[in-house]
């Protein structure tokens, strides 16, 4: 994940998202990044094949009859003229009606391929934005928090942009440009061999072209994405935390560094452009030369009698058509290479494996008592940074539990660990004495939900938000739900009461109310083991106390772990933990812990003490 | 889309293409001459690969039929120096326009970034990030590459066109007609093809900001989908708009096929009558052969810049529609600004006062009351004003009116006398610093996330606001204060997080210091040492602390209640107890758990 050397690095070359901002790779690493991306592409293209032949055909026969059109012509001169010298109409109408054939069918088909190449490009393009969301949706917040959402979301957005390009017009000009370019010279060839022949050693200088374009635009396609992603991250952040922009004036920082990136990105956009600059025009000039020398070659011939001059004419013209679609082609590779490089990055991203994966096989837990336990269980978010020294811990179920301990102490570590956002480091936690890490997901995630410290709000209306407990849940259920946790009231305050949008991160609605949507939330999933991690924090007083009410009778029979400075939560606990610097260091009921002389008694009398 | 930008896209829409698309000038001012450049190099090419069939047809009625093969170097010469020059002008072309195309998109980007930046909070409440986003990258690119290629082509294919079409007149009026005829249709149909065209486009590029929007929200919001296992559930919605999305797109390839079958044809069909005539014409000596020749050697030319059109013209309309959006943003108009003279203040003590204010959203249905509605309070020079009210109150409300995150709509605020309006933004953000009670931390490291206000603070100023926020965790970190805290400081934790956000505020050293429920995520401990430490900056600073806890009520001087829009009540902690029954309500600790000496106090205060 990040640049650091793992141990294996050298023979897994650059895994994942490794990699991905570097400048240097050799060749076997970028070569083993084209692959990757190519392998993406091709499992992308397969489920398309049967449409993709289909649409190549049609393509085939359109192109046919455009590429009909100089024969008919030259039939139309060289056989129709002196017949109709002699009167006779026929070959001359017979040449109309082919050509008149030939563009009807040619601009049917053409429109018709239109139609299907959009469909099958927005069915790849459908395909791959499915695959990318699903797939970060399933990558563990470990993955999340060391790659930022701002390049997971370049990643959705301009990458798929640069896929997007390429797929729109891409195929319909590399299809149609290749298929025109093969009929022409095989017309060339049928009409006339030694010109066709003056064609093929066009070619020669072409490929060579092509291989340096390719060589130099690779790197620089890579580093636009980088520079794009960067940008993104930048506009994104300074987007969300604007109210800390405005009140801390950071603005002009912001658009000195944004602007830096701009320019970044505008750099090496511009070389890229300045690599194409060469390479298109080279095309056009190989295809000039190649018919100022079937003109010389097939007018001496002409003038030795060994070439009809409609021939020749006809000659020339398909060379000079051979060479049209080189300036669209040449567009398709430019397209190619920018989307190769983004299916690079794309595919980097979803080869990366959850450091928290899916159990293989999964055991199922169709009703989970709530019993929880830690198991010579320790942790640390980063290795050599023990944050939770090994431990034991036994939660029967039905208990209710209330975690105490001074900010940073591993509160919401624990939390975290229970709710498998992460696994520990060694041991195992269960559940009713499944390894956590056994237990099929879906079975996880009803037993045990968590609300977090920080109340997050998908914008959308307060009743979406609150059903996200259960998506299936009866507007009845959502109401009961925030009426049990004391949100009814306000919600109907609102201007469209539960259809109210809450806007971006619930802006809409106070600290606190988001809160309660929050816990709505939670109460309605109705979870074997619920997780409350400062739910409670951002209240006031009165919320509270009916919070507490609700959680007297939702707890009453599971299994609860709440996490609360206000040690108001106490009154409702079974059981009281109390943890400094990674450590359980006290346990015991709320009274007898209180009775005692330890730390708890300390902060139970300091908070007593705050509440006058 | 934000419901409120909703009347301006119809109405915008109606705007005519060139009219909207002249609006991007100011921004492609210095490109604008090398653009007209290229386009008369791009014409220049066009007129020279329309040469060489003239070339050709001097070639056949004159050396081909003599035998001259002097004649045929001097025209095979004469080819290949056209397509040499072609070449060159094509190369000529693009070294042209796309590094100022480039240069375009980039300004285009920071001024949209700066006018974001600018544009008030309420702004930003209504629009979902994706659209904003989308704008920002997405349309911009689509515009470069508009003025690059699309806009250059496209001008130079009608120019060529038209200059063929002269061509072949001169060279046979009766089959030049037949083909110009043949124009008419093709014009006609593109009409209704801009119409029909642009509605898909505009529709698409709204849905890719919406679905850019899921994304954002999806990555953003990832602890509560994972919490709940609702990944499947968002991916739903997600591949319901991805879906959409598909069907707009798909939408757009059936009308850009559509003007395709017209674009290709009609000219094949006029190519068919011009064919016959043409044959008969020269049958009857009205035209010879090398005319013939000429004729469709030209007409040949003219059909790839007829069916590029097609393109060309989609992606003008994209290109519109790309502007529109983007205008869109810029002419929302920041009715948050510096006033035209600003006041300056001397010194200033830091006395903050709400002069009878009003304050409600702009979404606030009209029968409702002010959400602030009328509130006068003054907190006096070094004083600390406790504000307590329910949830939903306005107590964030009211704090980011001080600094104009949004303007009152009614009264003032003032600053040492001055209404707040009057001065510039980034004084009166100099004078407040505010801690929200979200801790909004960016993706830098601790110093830089601490000094924002004030990134020219000493070390020891530094060290200073740590310590009075208890920070001193900071040391602990890997590299201790050059430690990158992780996007929106993830990596920190809960109680972490609001101590740096605390810090932060501090250490910007402002005369008048807005809190928001600053220490609610913080141990009881740690808080009452916030509190003993704070109580010394406290003394020196003019401070407004919303406040849930009595314990953080303690801080202050004097308590200011809030009620239904009002502050109902200005006092000491131990007056409002006494004579306020609503603050005792709000304030007073949970039943059961309640101190003892709480309880006697209580029951005092309601029978008094
Ligand atoms: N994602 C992370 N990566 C690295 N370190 C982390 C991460 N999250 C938390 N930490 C560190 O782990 C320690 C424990 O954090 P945790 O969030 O569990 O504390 P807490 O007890 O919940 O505190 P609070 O009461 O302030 O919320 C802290 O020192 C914190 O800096
Ligand atoms: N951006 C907004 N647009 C519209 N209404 C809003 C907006 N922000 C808040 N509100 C509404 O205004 C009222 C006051 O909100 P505010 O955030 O000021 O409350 P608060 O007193 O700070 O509450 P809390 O103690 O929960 O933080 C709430 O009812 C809320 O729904
Ligand atoms: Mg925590
Ligand atoms: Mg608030």
């Amino acid at each position: 994940m990040s640049d650091s050397a793992v141990p294996g690095a050298a023979d897994r070359g650059v895994e994942g998202v490794e990699g991905e901002e570097r400048d240097d790779l050799n060749k076997a690493e970028s070569a083993q990044i084209r692959a990757r991306s190519l392998r993406l592409l091709g499992s992308l293209i397969r489920p398309m094949r049967v449409k993709l032949a289909l649409s190549i055909f049609v393509v085939v026969i359109s192109t046919i009859s455009q590429v009909a059109g100089p024969s008919i012509i030259a039939y139309g001169i060289d056989t129709g003229l002196p017949a109709l010298l002699n009167a006779d109409w026929m070959p001359v109408s017979l040449a109309g009606l082919a050509y008149l054939l030939a563009g009807i069918t040619g601009a049917g088909l053409i429109a018709w391929f239109t139609v299907l190449s959009a469909q099958i490009s927005q069915a790849i393009l459908f395909d791959l934005r499915r695959r990318v969301f699903l797939h970060t949706q399933r990558l563990s917040l470990e993955f999340h928090e060391s790659y930022t959402s701002g390049r997971i979301i370049s990643r959705q957005t301009s990458d798929l942009d640069a896929i997007r390009e390429l797929l729109d017009s891409g195929i319909n000009q590399l299809v149609q440009g290749v298929l025109y370019m093969v009929f022409t010279a095989v017309a060339l060839f049928l009409l006339d061999v030694e010109s066709g022949f003056i064609l093929l050693g066009a070619l020669v200088p072409l490929a060579v072209l092509t291989r340096w374009f390719q060589l130099r635009s690779q790197r620089l396609f890579r580093r636009t994405r980088v520079a794009s992603a960067r940008l993104i991250v930048k506009f994104v952040e300074s987007m969300t935390g604007i109210r800390a922009v405005k009140a801390f004036r950071t603005e002009k920082r912001n658009e000195d560094e944004f602007g830096g990136l701009v320019e970044g990105h505008r750099e090496t956009n511009a070389r890229v452009i300045k690599v194409f600059g060469i390479y298109d025009p080279g095309l056009v000039l190989i295809g000039n030369v190649a018919v100022a020398v079937v003109l010389l070659v097939g007018g001496f011939r002409v003038i030795d009698g060994g070439m009809e001059i409609g021939v020749l004419l006809a000659a020339v013209l398909y060379t000079r058509r051979f060479f049209d679609p080189m300036e669209d082609m040449a567009m398709f590779y430019n397209g190619y290479q920018s989307a190769t490089a983004a299916l690079e990055k794309i595919s980097g991203v979803l080869e990366e494996r959850p450091s928290v994966p899916d159990p293989e096989r999964p055991v199922d837990l169709w009703a989970a008592s709530g019993a929880v336990a830690f198991e010579a269980v320790d942790f640390g978010y980063v290795e050599d940074r023990p944050i939770l020294p090994p431990f034991d811990l036994r939660i029967p179920a039905g208990q209710t539990i209330a975690l105490v301990g001074s900010t940073g102490a591993g509160k919401s570590t624990l939390a975290k660990l229970i709710s498998r956002f992460y696994d520990p480091s060694h041991g195992r936690i269960t559940l009713d004495d499944v390894d956590l890490r056994d237990l099929h997901p879906k079975d996880l995630r009803r037993a045990i939900v968590m609300v977090t410290q920080e109340a997050y709000l998908f914008s959308g209306t307060v009743a979406d938000n609150i059903a996200i407990g259960k998506p299936e849940a009866s507007r009845d259920e959502i109401i009961e739900a925030a009426r049990a946790v004391g949100a009814d009231e306000f919600i109907r305050g609102l201007p469209n009461g539960y259809e109210t949008d809450v806007n971006k991160r619930g802006g809409r609605v106070s600290a606190g109310q988001r809160q309660l949507i929050s816990f709505a939330r939670a109460f309605l999933a109705n979870p074997a083991v619920l997780i409350l991690d400062e739910a409670t924090a951002s209240l006031d007083i009165p919320s509270e106390r009916l919070v507490q009410d609700a959680l007297q009778t939702l707890l009453a029979d599971r299994t609860a772990v709440i996490i609360a400075h206000r040690l108001s939560t106490v009154s409702i606990a079974d059981r009281v933990l109390v943890m400094e610097h990674g450590r359980i260091i006290e346990d015991g009921s709320p009274a007898e812990l209180i009775g005692g002389t330890g730390r708890f008694a300390q902060l139970h009398a300091s908070w007593r003490e705050s509440l006058v | 889309m934000p419901e409120v930008s909703t009347p301006d896209v119809a109405e915008t829409t109606t705007a005519g293409t060139v009219a909207t698309l002249s609006r991007l000038r100011p921004y492609a001012a210095k490109a604008l001459p090398r653009i007209y450049l290229a386009m008369v190099v791009t014409l220049l090419a066009s007129a020279v690969a329309l040469t060489i069939p003239q070339v050709l047809r001097w070639l056949v009625d004159g050396p081909l039929a003599d035998g001259d093969v002097t004649q045929l170097w001097i025209a095979f010469g004469i080819v290949l120096g056209l397509g040499v020059l072609e070449a060159i002008l094509i190369g000529l072309r693009r070294a042209l326009v796309l590094t100022p195309g480039t240069h375009v998109e980039a300004r285009m980007r920071n001024a949209l970034f700066a006018h974001l930046q600018d544009l008030p909070v309420s702004f930003h409440d209504r629009w979902p990030s994706g659209q904003l986003l989308s704008r920002a990258v997405s349309d911009l690119n689509l515009i470069r590459r508009w003025l690059a290629f699309g806009l250059v082509l496209l001008v130079v294919n009608v120019l060529t066109l038209i200059g063929g079409l002269i061509i072949m007149v001169t060279l046979n009026w009766v089959l030049g007609l037949i083909f110009a005829a043949a124009a008419v249709p093709v014009i006609a149909y593109g009409f209704s093809f801009e119409r029909k065209y642009s509605d898909v486009a505009r529709r698409s590029q709204d849905q890719a900001g919406d679905l850019a929007t899921s994304v954002e929200e999806s990555v953003h919001g990832i602890r509560v989908l994972k919490a709940f296992g609702r990944g499947r559930y968002a991916l739903k919605r997600f591949e319901n708009q991805a879906e959409q999305l598909r069907g707009t797109e798909i939408e757009k390839a059936k009308a850009i096929a559509g003007i395709w079958l017209y674009l290709t044809l009609i000219p094949d069909l006029a190519f068919g009558v011009c064919l016959v005539v043409g044959v008969w014409l020269a049958s009857t000596g009205q035209s010879s052969v090398g005319e013939l020749v000429a004729f469709f050697a030209t007409a040949t030319v003219l059909l790839f810049p007829i069916w590029s059109m097609g393109y060309f013209l989609a992606m003008t309309l994209d290109a519109k529609t790309a502007t529109l959006r983007f205008f869109e943003v810029m002419d929302s108009e920041n009715t948050i600004t510096d006033p035209a003279a600003p006041v300056t203040i001397e010194g200033g003590a830091g006395e903050l006062v709400f002069d009878d204010v009003h304050f409600r959203y702009q979404d606030a249905p009209a029968a409702f009351p002010d959400l602030i509605d009328g509130v006068s309070l003054t907190v006096r020079p070094g004083e600390t004003m406790a504000l307590v009210g329910l949830t939903g109150s306005g107590k964030s409300t009211l704090t980011a009116l001080t600094t104009r995150l949004y303007d009152v709509t009614g009264g003032a605020v003032r600053v040492d006398g001055a209404d707040i309006r009057s001065l510039s933004r980034a004084d009166l953000r100099t004078r407040i610093a505010m801690a929200f009670e979200e801790a909004t931390l960016f993706s830098t490291t601790v110093r830089e996330n601490v000094l924002l206000g004030r990134p020219d603070a000493t070390e020891a100023e530094l060290r200073e606001a740590l310590d009075i926020a208890q920070a001193s965790f900071v040391d602990d970190l890997p590299q201790g204060l050059d430690t990158k805290v992780g996007e929106e400081g993830m990596s920190l934790s809960g109680g972490q997080r609001q101590r740096l956000a605390l810090a932060r505020a501090i250490a910007a050293r402002p005369s008048i210091l807005v809190l928001d429920d600053p220490l609610s995520a913080l141990d009881v401990d740690t808080e009452a040492l916030v509190e003993a430490a704070l109580r010394r900056v406290l003394a020196r600073t003019t401070a407004l602390i919303v406040a849930h806890r009595p314990s953080t009520v303690a801080l202050a001087d004097r308590v200011a209640l809030l009620e239904n829009g009002r502050v109902t009540a200005v006092g000491t902690h131990s007056e409002l107890l006494a004579t306020s029954e609503h603050y005792r309500f709000v304030i007073s600790s949970l039943e059961g758990e309640r101190a003892p000496q709480m309880t006697e106090l209580d029951q005092k205060g309601a029978r008094s």
